[in-house]
């Protein structure tokens, strides 16, 4: 990797430790990833918030590098472990809800916008087209990659946060021109978002870094959001291609055969205990419809709703949550479905979910088992 | 191939793997003891050792692991792999331990117990003793 004067100087330490900590992660980044160079990075999103995944070794680290290490450019933050203005509603221990907290302070103190949301490009402005980010959340990046116009590679939690330090991040793989190898041709009839998600899961196993993907007809936020939550699950994969693509290379069909083979893999309850909604976390126009669907009607057993606090504040004017407790749902900001400690295998056998991304994590970080349905499923059967 | 992922100069004895190594989960932090009943490493320490492995594996949280042996002086002295993955490339980069990636041939050719020198600033890389 060629590096300029000045970013060999901070390699060696001439800066500080805390640049030369960054600089040592992008450049162990870039060589793993053949780039030949570092460039520019406008926005970075990080991972690595909630104490349930990063543990007591990343809540040190992050405490420890807060005293020096400052952002330079626009950092967002993926979901934390809880929402604090209920978190007293859950059974979470002293030890885990003071060291979130620190984890929070440890970010806020580098300069780090609190957003606390999966779904970045939902609650901030897009750059222009073209602009090198730094994504660490994989349904993120997909989505910023295929759907934004924005270019990214499938960033870890470290090189993302390395690249907010620094403001560059390694040119390789997806930052540059890609193109896939194979293509996915869609043959499912009438899709909903629980069917993209099974496309996105079963995207991300075929594909390395990229795939095309065609046959796909028009398609709103929340299967948008499906298929990248479900790519960003199950492999290294980063950017759907819209279009049948090079007539020379491999094409598979997602048929009802392949969706079958992922639906056994994911579901594997007949029926829940709890149901819980996002993962990704739900925009306004998901709550907004919610709210519609749920008209006169109230869920039977709990249902967590997980969105950004943006999206809780905006909803909360317009009246849609006080409609959605209403209905029985429990509003969750700041947290999500996925990794979450909110959700414990001692209380609870299984889960209904339309979140491909929320099951696969249920089922091997909670241990818990999942029942997939789609929201028009969970309205008719889960709701009078 | 041969690439530098974090430069240092080390001396040490080899601890070698033929398995990979998933650092969340399978090292125990405190002691730097294999804890996995199925690794070939199983009861043994990687503390202080050049440890040589084919690559890591599993969550990326892993390279916390990694920062957290060499803040509890339980971490190998140097790693060396066959496949750079990012884990172990950016746990080693946190913790500033030096971590190499060499051929297939270098790979069979080294040995646990060898006692050899890795040092980036040269050529060759390992010099064996």
């Amino acid at each position: 990797m060629e590096l300029t004067r000045e970013e060999e100087s901070a390699l060696k330490g001439e800066q500080g430790e805390i640049m030369q900590m960054a600089y040592r992660i992008l450049v162990a980044t870039g060589e793993a990833t053949d780039a030949e160079k570092l460039i520019p990075i406008e926005w970075a999103h990080l991972s690595g918030v909630n104490y349930n995944t990063i543990g007591d070794a990343g809540e040190e680290f992050l405490s420890t590098i807060s005293k020096n290490a400052r952002v330079i450019v626009k950092t967002t933050l993926n979901p934390m472990g809880f929402d604090i203005d209920n978190v007293s509603n859950y059974n979470l221990d002293e030890n885990f809800i003071s060291k979130q907290l620190s984890i929070r302070n440890s970010y806020v103190t580098m300069g780090v916008i609190p957003s606390f949301s999966c779904i970045p490009y939902e609650i901030f402005d897009i750059p222009k087209n073209g602009t090198q980010v730094a994504f660490a959340e994989s349904n993120a990046a997909i989505h910023a990659n295929s759907y934004d116009n924005l270019k990214t590679n499938k960033e870890s939690a470290f090189s993302a946060l390395a690249s907010a330090i620094v403001g560059k991040s390694p040119y390789s793989s997806l930052r540059k021109e890609d193109t896939p190898n194979i293509t996915i041709r869609m043959k499912i009839k009438n899709p909903d978002e629980l069917t993209y998600g099974m496309l996105g899961f079963y995207a991300g196993k075929i594909g390395d870094t990229s795939v095309n993907i065609s046959g796909l007809a028009k398609m709103d936020q929340r299967q948008c959001k499906a298929m990248c939550g479900g790519m960003g699950t199950s492999g290294t994969c980063a950017k759907f291609n819209f279009g049948e693509g090079d007539p020379n290379i491999e094409k598979i069909d997602f048929d009802e055969k392949e969706m079958l083979k992922v639906h056994d893999e994911l579901n594997t309850a007949e029926k829940g205990d709890l149901i819980t909604l996002g993962s990704p976390q739900l925009g306004l126009d998901e709550i907004s419809d919610l709210t519609a669907k749920l008209k006169g009607r109230s869920f039977q057993k709990r249902c967590m709703v997980f969105l950004p606090r943006t999206v809780k504040e905006q909803a909360q004017k317009i009246g849609y949550i006080t409609e959605l407790e209403r209905a029985g749902c429990e509003i969750l900001s700041d947290c999500c479905t996925c990794l979450t400690p909110l959700i414990c295998k001692d209380d609870i056998d299984a889960v209904t979910t339309n979140s491909i991304k929320g099951a696969f994590y249920l089922k091997n970080s909670n241990g818990i088992d999942v029942n997939l349905k789609s929201l028009k499923e969970i309205i008719e059967d889960e709701t009078r | 191939m041969n690439k530098i992922l974090v430069a240092g100069k080390v001396e040490g004895i080899v601890l070698k793997s033929n398995d990979p190594i998933n650092f969340l989960g399978t090292v125990d932090k405190k002691t730097g003891i294999i804890t996995d009943k199925n690794h070939t490493l199983f009861e043994k320490s990687i503390k202080n050792s050049i440890l040589v492995f084919p690559s890591g594996v599993g969550s990326s949280v892993g390279a916390y692991t990694i920062y957290s042996i060499k803040s509890n002086n339980t971490a190998p002295i140097a790693m060396i792999c066959k496949k750079a993955d990012l884990t172990v490339a950016t746990g080693c980069a946190l913790a500033n331990i030096p971590l190499i990636t060499i051929t297939d041939e270098q790979f069979e050719s080294i040995k646990t117990g060898m006692k050899v020198i890795l040092d980036t600033d040269t050529t060759t890389l390992i010099h064996y003793q």
